[in-house]
């Protein structure tokens, strides 16, 4: 499965366009990472738990896109976008979604 | 007493936060310095498609993130700053960090596989403080994605040559 956040390839032909798809997942950490967050602030910087279940979640719903996209038989998804949003203390919202395609190499 | 005690509490969080958030501040940019300049090949362009030449090489989505904190001496600064306004020095500080680490762990995921371009990157931040109320402490999420290109073989070559 090919991902892009682009529309248009040089060199390729979308040859069908199957629509919409998307994955979501809604994460909270667990106590001890909040409380070692909490610790990191006062000195400031990465806070690297934070970051790691953020992108942990990101590739979950990446995959979860790539799943649907090749239940409908694409190979590629093109136009691919993130949106976080952070639904209630301690839970974040990730949103990953695009167009499925089918996408050729132009001869 | 309690409020003698508080206070001392506060003085120590802010001092300790002031030393260890200037060291890590300026060890931090050093370490970004010395990336960016090692990772100064790949090209990062906002434009949405590449050129002609890259026709039908291989692409793929990268994407870098970060998440950033600031330390307690310089969230309290950036409070007593906010009653008068203007520059907030310590959080330009904080997402400037944050933006060039997104930048860079794009690049390197590009690197990773070997591509010379990054197109149609876009840079995304929000705000993921994790407690409510005014009492929550400042993080905030910086991503950079785009799509990476290979060099078609020829360029490659001709790079290697120059």
């Amino acid at each position: 499965m090919r991902l892009s956040n682009t529309e248009y390839f040089p060199g390729y032909v979308i040859t069908k366009h199957l629509g919409l798809v998307q994955g979501s997942t809604v994460r909270a950490k667990h106590v001890g990472r909040d409380f070692m967050a909490g610790l990191k602030n006062i000195v400031g910087g990465e806070l690297k738990g934070y970051t790691e279940l953020l992108s942990e979640s990101r590739q979950e719903a990446l995959d979860r896109m790539i799943a649907q996209a090749s239940a409908v038989g694409a190979n590629a998804i093109v136009n691919v976008r993130f949106s976080t949003a952070n639904i209630a203390m301690g839970a974040a919202e990730i949103l990953a979604y695009g167009t499925a395609v089918v996408l050729t190499k132009r001869e | 007493m309690d409020a003698i005690i508080l206070l001392a509490i506060t003085a120590v969080l802010m001092v300790v936060g002031y030393l260890c958030g200037s060291i890590g501040q300026s060890m931090h940019y050093r370490d970004i310095r010395m990336r960016e300049f090692a990772l100064r090949d790949i090209l990062v362009f906002n434009e949405k498609a590449p050129p002609a030449r890259f026709s039908g090489q291989e692409f793929a989505l990268v994407s870098g993130s970060v998440v950033m904190s600031c330390d307690y001496f310089r969230q309290v600064i950036a409070g007593l700053k906010q009653i008068v306004g203007g520059r907030l020095v310590s959080y330009e500080a904080m997402l400037d960090r944050g933006r060039r680490e997104a930048i860079l762990r794009m690049k390197e995921e590009a690197r990773k596989m070997g591509a010379a371009v990054v197109f149609n990157v876009r840079l995304e931040t929000s705000n993921v403080s994790m407690s409510s109320g005014n009492k929550g402490m400042t993080c905030m999420e910086l991503v950079a994605y785009g799509t990476a290109w290979k060099l078609a073989p020829q360029d490659e070559a001709s790079i290697k040559n120059a």
